[in-house]
C-alpha cells in the first residue's frame, strides 16, 4: 500500500493546511495542542481556525481528530466548539433590502 | 481536605483576570490560582468589539484611556507575543448639535490631558475613513493613537506571561460558593473542589455581580447581551478607524485582516444572558453597515456571535475590597469598556491587593459610591 501518498506524508505532514480560509498549516494546529490548547475554540481564537467564510467546514473535524489523537481523548469528550450563524455567509446588501425598518428611526431623529 | 490551596485566587479567565494575575505574579506574588468556569477567552473578552480610545468625557476615564494606549503600544515587547494593536484612531460621529457640543468639550478635556484629539471635517473625515458616507452628520471628532487589539491575543499573551510567571489556570471549573470565616475569605468551593486561599479577585466578567452575591454583596449591576457581526475579509482601507456614534448606536472598524467588525447597544438595555444570535440584529446592523459605508453591500456577513456587557448603575468599573469580608477584591462592571482598559486596570488591583495603594486613584472606582451618591457621570458611553 506505500504509495506515492505515504512517501509525500513523510516529508510534508506538518506542513498540510489544514484550514483553507485562514491558512493554518497542522504543524501550527500540534504546536498549540501540545501547549495546552486543546479544545476547537480555544484553537480557534488563536490561529482563527473555523473562523473563515466556510466557519469550519473544512476545518473542524481534521482539527477534532488532531485533539482527540494528541490528547487520548474521545470526540465526545472534546466537543465540536460552537457553531455559529449564519450557515452561510449572506451579502449586506440582500440583508439590508429585507428590513423594513430605517436602521436610523428612533435614534437620529432630530438634528 | 481542601482540594488545592493558593494565596491568591482569581475568579475568571478573560482578559482582567489573565492581566490581573500577570501583574499579581509580577509583583512578586506566589501561589496564583486562575479559575475559569469555560476556556480562557471564552467570555466578554473574546467577544467585545476590541476597540481602545482616550477619547472619553471624564477626567478619570482620559487619564485611563491614555495610560492604556501607553501600555498597549508596548505590549507585544513585554509580554513577548502579538496583541494585533492597530491605531488606526477612533472616528466619533455626531448626528445632533447638542451630541456635537459634548463631543467638542470632550475634546476641550482630552486636550487639556495632553490627548491630541480634534475636531475634523466632513473632508477630512473622509479621507480618514475613504469607505463612509455620512452626509446626515453634524461633526466629526478624531484621534489617531486610538484604535484596536486583538482581545483573544492579548488575553492569550496576558496568559502565557502569567503562565511564564507560575500561575496555574484551571479551565472548566466553576465556583460554585465563596466560604467566609471571621469576616475573611477562606476557601473557594469549585465544581472540582475547594481551594483554600486568604485572598479572591472576582474578575467574573459577565457574572461578576452573581459572585459578589456569594458574600452577600448586592451590587447595582446587571448584565445585558451585545450583538456583533463581521464580514468576509476585503481589501483593507474600507473603515481603517473605528467608526463610533452614540446617536447613530452604532460602532465599525476594519481588521487588520481585512474583515470589518460592527455592532451596536440592544434598545432599552434590557437585562439579558441569553446569549443566542437573533436575525432582527443582523438585519439592523447590514442595513447600518451599508447606509455608512455603501461598498460594503455586496460582500458577505460570515459570522455573528453576541456577549455579556456587565453594567454598573453609572456604567463605570467597580473595583477595591469588600466593606464586609477582608480579602474579597473586585475588578468588574466595566460596562462595555474592560477589554481596553485590562493592561491598566490589572496592573492598579494587583497594586491595591499587594501594597493596599495604587499609582492611579482608584478610591472613586469602590461600589461605595452608588450608597454615598457619587455615581461617576460619564457622557462618552454608548
Amino acid at each position: 500500500m506505500a504509495g506515492i501518498c505515504s512517501e509525500k506524508r513523510q516529508y510534508e505532514e506538518g506542513d498540510i493546511v489544514v484550514c483553507r480560509c485562514k491558512e493554518v498549516t497542522l504543524k501550527e494546529i500540534r504546536k498549540w495542542i501540545s501547549r495546552g490548547y486543546d479544545t476547537f475554540d480555544e484553537l480557534k481564537r488563536l490561529t482563527g481556525v473555523g473562523m473563515g467564510p466556510c466557519q469550519g467546514r473544512g476545518c473542524r473535524d481534521i482539527v477534532m481528530k488532531e485533539i482527540a489523537r494528541m490528547t487520548g481523548k474521545t470526540l465526545e469528550e472534546i466537543g465540536t466548539g460552537t457553531y455559529r450563524p449564519p450557515v452561510k455567509p449572506v451579502k449586506l446588501g440582500m440583508l439590508t433590502e429585507a428590513n423594513k425598518e430605517d436602521p436610523w428611526k428612533g435614534k437620529v431623529v432630530s438634528h | 481536605m481542601a482540594w488545592k490551596t493558593a494565596d491568591i485566587v482569581v475568579i475568571g479567565g478573560g482578559v482582567q483576570g489573565c492581566s490581573s494575575a500577570y501583574h499579581l505574579a509580577k509583583m512578586g506574588v506566589k501561589n496564583i490560582i486562575v479559575v475559569e468556569k469555560g476556556t480562557i477567552c471564552s467570555g466578554s473578552s473574546g467577544r467585545c468589539g476590541a476597540g481602545i480610545r482616550a477619547q472619553w468625557g471624564t477626567e478619570m476615564n482620559c487619564r485611563f484611556g491614555k495610560a492604556c494606549l501607553e501600555r498597549f503600544e508596548n505590549l507585544e515587547e513585554e509580554l513577548e507575543m502579538n496583541v494585533g494593536l492597530d491605531q488606526s484612531g477612533y472616528l466619533m460621529v455626531a448626528y445632533k448639535d447638542s451630541e456635537f457640543d459634548q463631543l467638542k468639550e470632550n475634546i476641550k478635556l482630552q486636550n487639556s490631558l495632553g490627548i491630541d484629539s480634534r475636531v475634523v471635517s466632513k473632508d477630512e473625515a473622509y479621507e480618514i475613513c475613504p469607505g463612509l458616507s455620512a452626509d446626515d452628520a453634524l461633526g466629526f471628532t478624531f484621534y489617531q493613537r486610538d484604535g484596536h487589539a486583538d482581545p483573544f491575543f492579548t488575553t492569550f499573551a496576558f496568559m502565557e506571561s502569567a503562565k511564564r510567571l507560575g500561575v496555574e489556570f484551571l479551565k472548566f471549573t466553576e465556583v460554585i460558593d465563596i466560604k467566609v470565616e471571621n469576616g475573611a475569605v477562606k476557601t473557594v468551593v469549585t465544581d472540582k473542589g475547594e481551594i483554600d486561599t486568604p485572598v479572591v479577585l472576582n474578575a467574573a466578567g459577565g457574572f461578576f455581580h452573581d459572585i459578589a452575591e456569594m458574600i452577600d454583596l448586592e451590587l447595582p449591576v446587571h448584565s445585558e447581551n451585545h450583538d456583533i457581526l463581521v464580514t468576509e475579509p476585503v481589501e483593507l482601507g474600507v473603515c481603517p478607524p473605528m467608526l463610533m456614534s452614540f446617536s447613530g448606536n452604532y460602532y465599525l472598524q476594519q481588521r487588520p485582516d481585512g474583515t470589518i467588525v460592527g455592532g451596536c447597544s440592544p434598545v432599552g438595555h434590557p437585562i439579558e444572558y441569553d446569549l443566542r444570535s437573533n436575525f432582527s440584529f443582523l438585519e439592523h446592523m447590514a442595513s447600518v453597515f451599508t447606509k455608512l459605508l455603501p461598498r460594503t453591500r455586496d460582500i458577505r456577513v460570515v459570522r455573528q456571535w453576541a456577549g455579556l456587557y456587565n453594567m454598573s448603575l453609572d456604567c463605570q468599573p467597580i473595583m477595591g475590597e469588600a466593606e464586609h469580608v477582608k480579602g474579597f477584591y473586585m475588578t468588574g462592571a466595566f460596562s462595555g469598556h474592560g477589554f481596553m482598559f485590562a493592561p491598566v486596570t490589572g496592573e492598579l488591583i494587583a497594586q491595591l491587593i499587594v501594597r493596599g495603594n495604587t499609582d492611579m486613584p482608584i478610591d472613586m472606582l469602590h461600589y461605595r459610591r452608588f450608597a454615598e451618591g457619587k455615581l461617576i457621570i460619564e457622557p462618552a458611553v454608548v
